[in-house]
């Protein structure tokens, strides 16, 4: 299957000033202003959603799929993210808050927090495994993932080659909802309930070009106040026999989660896109090779720092932890150990994708890296984003690359109308 | 022949600079369209050179050139010198003071690892007047 390069981050091109902000963070160096509005180089983005969280005009947007998709669907399962939890209140327990899915339509609620236990627990057999490249790095995170895929091909052979806690979560309630019900998979929907946008191009447009099995994609923002309408007006909460998670696949949704759950090791848990970059620029110089596992999320604060999401993600994590308090005061149990964790590892691989190359051939690829730096050179080292670039390198290069002038530069522009001017001067 | 030249500085005593001029080579080389693998060896090589010049060295310098078929990098510094250059290659060797080792530097791995990566090493070494390393990969092997 020929991926494309579908992308849920878009652009609202009323909304879009055409400002520095989005152009000034963007790790990949994805976003160029042209005529005065945002533009997104669909090769670079790796949805990681920061221009969404920086754009102070609301202009970068998520695409998901609309509520109305669950009339779409015979037979609807509910996979709420971990996320979900965090951004109720403590009067809105996770029993609640599952019922409230069931209330709103779904036929079948499946935690991915379910999922994401069974992830860690194919993840500690997956790292007694002697011949895996360490620190292995957690695939869990779509844009860490292609943020890899782009600029870390060496870091590629360290991912966790396992499939990520929605996509396992997603096959298992199939699974389930059939041998349970006898419901044919073709009458089935699988709604994620999504903190972020990378987990909507990951479903769209997965990386490891295998169709996934989810069909539907809902962000957290727009399912939170029909959920929250509903659960103000449940009465008595009746413990409905749903298998809920332990609190390991629950913490998954804040930072530390995933690797404190592995229980063997140096484990270190880092977010936020740019920490991420920080991080593996250490890991490919070999400077890691005391680490063993490195738990790496795009987002401020994991997954309850998604753009899909409502709460800050600091409180968030507070009435996170109250459920996993709950939880662990209710059932210490976790999930028996996978009999097949190979079920779940990755079945194709993930590929280098070298769109910061220059040129095919490298001939032509010195002869441009040369223009490069002698554009660089006439230019004025402020990085200060006018002409549409995030420096005044990446300039150089949209030059180079055909797709920006040197004039786009407003000091270059300068320069030349007083040249000009003064060459008029001349012809006086 | 089209050849990127690059110098850069080392500063002395300073780990947390001490690795961009190998990541900003690593960049150019993916830029180029280097294989990966070619990119690790030098990334990882001109790396452990700058940490040397760093722990040892008192800071230095780093000039790269790269054509069409290798890269070429030389680090140099102005300090001690090695005294022994057999005994400095080998693996667990290390003079670094016990607070380096203490920041994870200093294992004793840094020129072997080197050996280990380049595909040419020269050392150009002199007592109190400094130490030259030179390295080459090239990005097809012969």
């Amino acid at each position: 299957m020929e991926q494309g390069y579908f992308h849920s981050v878009t652009l609202n091109t009323i909304k879009c000033k055409g400002c520095t902000n989005c152009i000034k963070y963007c790790p990949t160096e994805a976003i160029r202003v042209r005529s005065g509005k945002a533009v997104i180089i669909k090769e670079r983005c790796i949805d990681c959603g920061v221009c969404i969280r920086v754009c102070p005009y609301h202009a970068k947007k998520a695409i998901t799929d609309s509520l109305t998709a669950i009339k779409d669907y015979e037979y609807k399962i509910a996979l709420p993210a971990p996320s979900l939890y965090g951004q109720f209140g403590p009067s809105y327990s996770r029993e609640r808050i599952v019922l409230a899915l069931k209330q709103f339509g779904f036929d079948y609620v499946f935690e991915v927090a379910r999922a994401a236990e069974i992830v860690t627990n194919a993840s500690e057999n997956y790292m007694i495994n002697k011949d895996i490249k360490k620190p292995v790095i957690s695939s869990a995170c779509p844009a860490v993932v292609r943020f890899i895929q782009i600029r870390f091909p060496n870091l590629i052979d360290n991912l966790l080659k396992i499939e990520s806690p929605m996509e396992v979560a997603a096959a298992l309630s199939k699974q389930e909802v059939h041998e349970k019900y006898g419901i044919p998979y073709e009458k089935m929907g699988v709604f994620f309930i999504s903190p972020c946008a990378a987990k909507v191009t990951s479903v769209k447009a997965p990386y490891e070009n295998v169709k996934s099995n989810v069909d539907v994609v809902l962000s957290i923002k727009d399912i939170y106040l029909p959920l929250l309408d509903i659960m103000k007006k449940q009465g008595e909460i009746i413990k409905e026999p749903f298998s809920l998670s332990s609190a390991i696949g629950v913490a998954w949704a804040a930072t530390g989660g995933e690797s404190d759950a592995i229980k063997e090791g140096r484990r270190i848990a880092v977010h936020g896109i740019h920490n991420v970059n920080d991080i593996l620029e250490q890991a490919i110089q070999g400077g890691l090779d005391n680490i063993d596992f490195i738990e790496a999320l795009a987002c401020p604060e994991g997954c309850l720092g998604g753009p899909l999401t409502v709460e800050n993600p600091f409180i968030a994590k507070e009435n996170l932890k109250n459920e996993i308090e709950k939880i662990k005061k209710d059932q210490a149990h976790r999930v028996s150990r996978t009999e097949n964790v190979d079920e779940f590892v990755w079945k194709s691989k993930v590929e280098y994708r070298p769109i910061m190359k220059l040129d095919d051939d490298m001939m032509k690829a010195l002869e441009k890296m040369q223009m490069i730096d002698a554009i660089t050179e006439g230019l004025y080292d402020l990085d200060c984003g006018a002409c549409g670039a995030p420096s005044c390198r990446a300039l150089a290069e949209d030059i180079v690359r055909g797709i920006a002038k040197e004039t786009d530069c407003i000091f270059k522009l300068r320069e030349k109308v007083n040249s000009i001017a003064n060459q008029l001067h001349q012809i006086e | 022949m089209s050849t990127i030249v690059r110098d850069y500085t080392i500063p002395a005593n300073d780990f947390t600079i001490a690795g961009e001029a190998s990541s900003s080579v690593r960049k150019i080389l993916s830029q180029l369209g280097v294989s990966p693998d070619v990119v690790k060896r030098t990334s990882i090589a001109m790396y452990e050179a700058e940490i040397n010049a760093v722990i040892h060295g008192n800071g230095g310098m780093a000039h790269v050139e790269i054509d069409k078929n290798k890269i070429y990098i030389r680090i140099s510094d102005e300090g001690p010198g090695i005294a022994d250059l057999n005994l400095a290659m080998q693996e667990g060797y290390s003079t670094a003071p016990d607070s380096i080792r203490e920041m994870g530097f200093g294992a004793g791995m840094g020129l072997s690892n080197i050996k280990k990566n380049a595909d040419v090493l020269d050392i150009e070494t002199e007592i109190n007047k400094g130490t030259i390393v030179n390295i080459t990969v090239f990005f097809k092997r012969e």
